[in-house]
């Protein structure tokens, strides 16, 4: 197949004097040490464009306003005062929002190429996502931190204890933890940051929305309740009101936690085979 | 060192590389010229474990990329266009970081990105975010970070596309530092003169096939001893090489993006008398004539009719991802 003639391609006569190959293999640790790495990498950028941080908790900020003092007036939860309805919906979103960053972080150090120096350097193969959504998930308790705070100062209140509000929290961080690898995956797969952004955003917003976030889902037609009633955001705001505002919760915490492993159990596996096809 | 045995790589219908052999042996230079789209980094990506062949063979140091790649990443440092640093980041946690991820200990990992810095000249920056350097910082950083692996074979993708002469030479004499040290090195570039001051060896491709190898004297000898040049208006091109056609021991070569024709001499006085008789019976007087030394530019225009500088009329390999050439960061 080579067309044109070649030019004598002797190759230097200097002999190669090399020392043997060690065979490489990676210590056990090096997904846990690799991820470590990179997730500190990330934080670090973190803290150092707090602007990026500051404008990630307006919009959220904005919703709790809205929907407290704007629409909160004309939505009738029966059973509670809407602020505490509001307050668990609002963590449950401001996390899954806070996730899909992980797909707009991720495509950007694509499209930059360090990436590419990642890929070639002899470190576990999971840390690059790992290490991001860890750092996202770190991120995102600041953010729900935040939001307790800015909930409170409107007046929403715990009502069942210290032990199960921390729950409460944490099943919300879960679902956004494990929300983080489906978005690595979209990160992985889109050509560039903006397109990241948006591929992140547009399946959510229906999710949140059909949801139990801002209000009942009874007062829903029939054929979206079918969906709203089952899908995880809805379980995970059932979970987190009933956690911090008391009420039966056994049904949602347990559909909310499966939820949360099985969207793990799915997308974690293919971010990272999509990661080692490069 | 590094060996390359018949490798394939296809992008759909592109075929990027095809049947592409290469030995390099240790501590040599070798260089892999060619205009954009002609392979090279599809070729570089293989090497450095990022993209695997559809056929062929590629090892380092006898480790096979494809079956070993966590051996291959510890013997290679990969630096140049695309290969990258973090922005936010200062010069010293960038290598730092790129040495633990090498599998260094921390201690160890803090000295060799001081020894980076000392030896790239970027200790007074190295507390400072990568985003506050000018683009041969970070070129010389991201040189830095495939270092602090002490890489036995470096594979550098264009390492001074878009930097200014000066740095250019900077880059160069690090280069050469590296190779005097036993590194061996495989080298991309669109600059003839790069390939030229640095390579031992030099292998010429174009559409993803190898058109041409050997030292840069070999293939400059390629071309005969000496040119004839001749720089006429773009209108009187083929009027003049038809004219010229009977002079020189090889056919004339038309350059139309710098308006030239070369012609290759084996006895350069008779042969210049000869051009300016012919010429001049023809009425042509060209802006510029004379007679020089061949340049590697010779070569690859003879080899492939075009010049390095003229875009790649076969599509490039697709890119997964649009990316900015570092240079034009700064």
């Amino acid at each position: 197949m080579t067309a044109a003639p070649t030019v004598a391609t002797v190759p230097p006569a200097r002999p190669p004097v090399v020392a043997p190959v060690k065979p490489v293999k990676l210590p056990k640790s090096a997904a846990f040490t690799d991820a470590m790495i990179i997730a500190r990498r990330n934080l670090i950028r973190i803290t150092r464009t707090p602007q990026l941080l500051v404008f990630a908790t307006i919009q959220p900020v904005m919703f709790v306003l809205l929907f407290r003092y704007v629409f909160g007036g004309s939505i009738n939860v029966p059973g509670t005062n809407y602020v505490d309805y509001l307050i668990p919906g609002i963590i449950v979103q401001t996390v899954v929002f806070g996730a899909t960053s992980t797909a707009v972080g991720l495509s950007q150090d694509m499209s930059n190429g360090i990436v590419d120096r990642f890929r070639s350097l002899p470190m576990a193969r999971s840390a690059v996502l790992a290490g991001r959504t860890i750092a996202d998930l770190v991120r995102n308790v600041f953010v729900v931190i935040l939001m307790v705070l800015v909930g409170t100062a409107v007046g929403f209140r715990f009502h069942n204890g210290l032990w199960p509000a921390v729950a409460a929290v944490l099943v919300a961080l879960l679902l956004g933890y494990c929300l983080s690898w489906v978005f690595a995956l979209v990160g992985l797969s889109v050509p560039d940051p903006e397109s990241a952004q948006l591929a992140g955003f547009l399946p959510i917003f229906p999710l949140v929305f059909a949801s139990s976030v801002f209000t009942s889902v009874k007062t829903m037609p029939g054929w979206l309740q079918g969906f709203a009633k089952v899908q995880p955001i809805t379980r995970a705001a059932n979970t987190v009101r009933a956690l911090t505002q008391g009420g039966p919760v056994a049904s949602d915490l347990l559909w909310s936690v499966l939820w949360s492993f099985a969207i793990l159990a799915v997308a974690a596996p293919l971010a990272v085979r999509r990661y080692r096809k490069g | 060192m590094i060996e390359v045995e018949g490798v394939s790589k296809s992008f759909g219908e592109t075929e990027a590389l095809v049947g592409v052999d290469l030995f390099v042996p240790a501590g040599t230079v070798q260089g892999l010229l060619g205009p954009n789209g002609a392979g090279k980094t599809t070729l570089v990506r293989i090497l450095a474990t990022l993209l695997a062949p559809d056929a062929g063979h590629a090892r380092i140091s006898g480790v096979d990329v494809g079956q070993d790649p966590n051996s291959v990443r510890s013997l290679i440092g990969l630096a140049g266009q695309y290969a990258a640093v973090d922005e936010t980041l200062t010069g010293r946690e960038n290598l730092v970081m790129v040495g633990r991820l090498y599998r260094l200990s921390p201690a160890v990992a803090k000295a060799r990105a001081e020894e980076s810095l000392e030896r790239l000249g970027l200790v007074e920056a190295a507390d400072r975010p990568v985003k506050t350097y000018s683009g041969g910082m970070r070129r010389r950083l991201d040189l830095g970070a495939s270092l602090v692996g002490r890489p036995r074979v470096l594979i550098l993708d264009e390492p001074t596309t878009g930097l200014d002469p000066r740095t250019r030479l900077d880059m160069w004499g690090f280069i050469r530092d590296l190779v005097e040290q036993g590194t061996t090195v495989l080298l991309t570039t669109q600059y003839l003169e790069e390939a030229d001051q640095l390579a031992d060896h030099i292998v010429v491709i174009d559409r993803g096939r190898v058109i041409a190898s050997g030292t840069s004297d070999e293939l400059k000898a390629r071309l005969g001893s000496d040119l004839i040049e001749v720089e006429v208006s773009a209108a009187e091109l083929d009027a003049t090489a038809a004219v010229l056609s009977d002079v020189g021991c090889d056919k004339p070569t038309i350059d139309p993006a710098r308006s030239r024709i070369t012609i290759p001499v084996c006895d350069p006085v008779p042969d210049l008398m000869a051009a300016l008789r012919a010429l001049d019976l023809a009425g042509i007087t060209p802006s510029d004539l004379g007679i020089r030394r061949p340049s590697l530019d010779d070569v690859f225009l003879s080899l492939t009719g075009r010049t390095t500088e003229e875009e790649d009329a076969a599509p490039a390999p697709k890119r997964r991802r649009s990316r900015q050439a570092a240079g034009s960061r700064a």
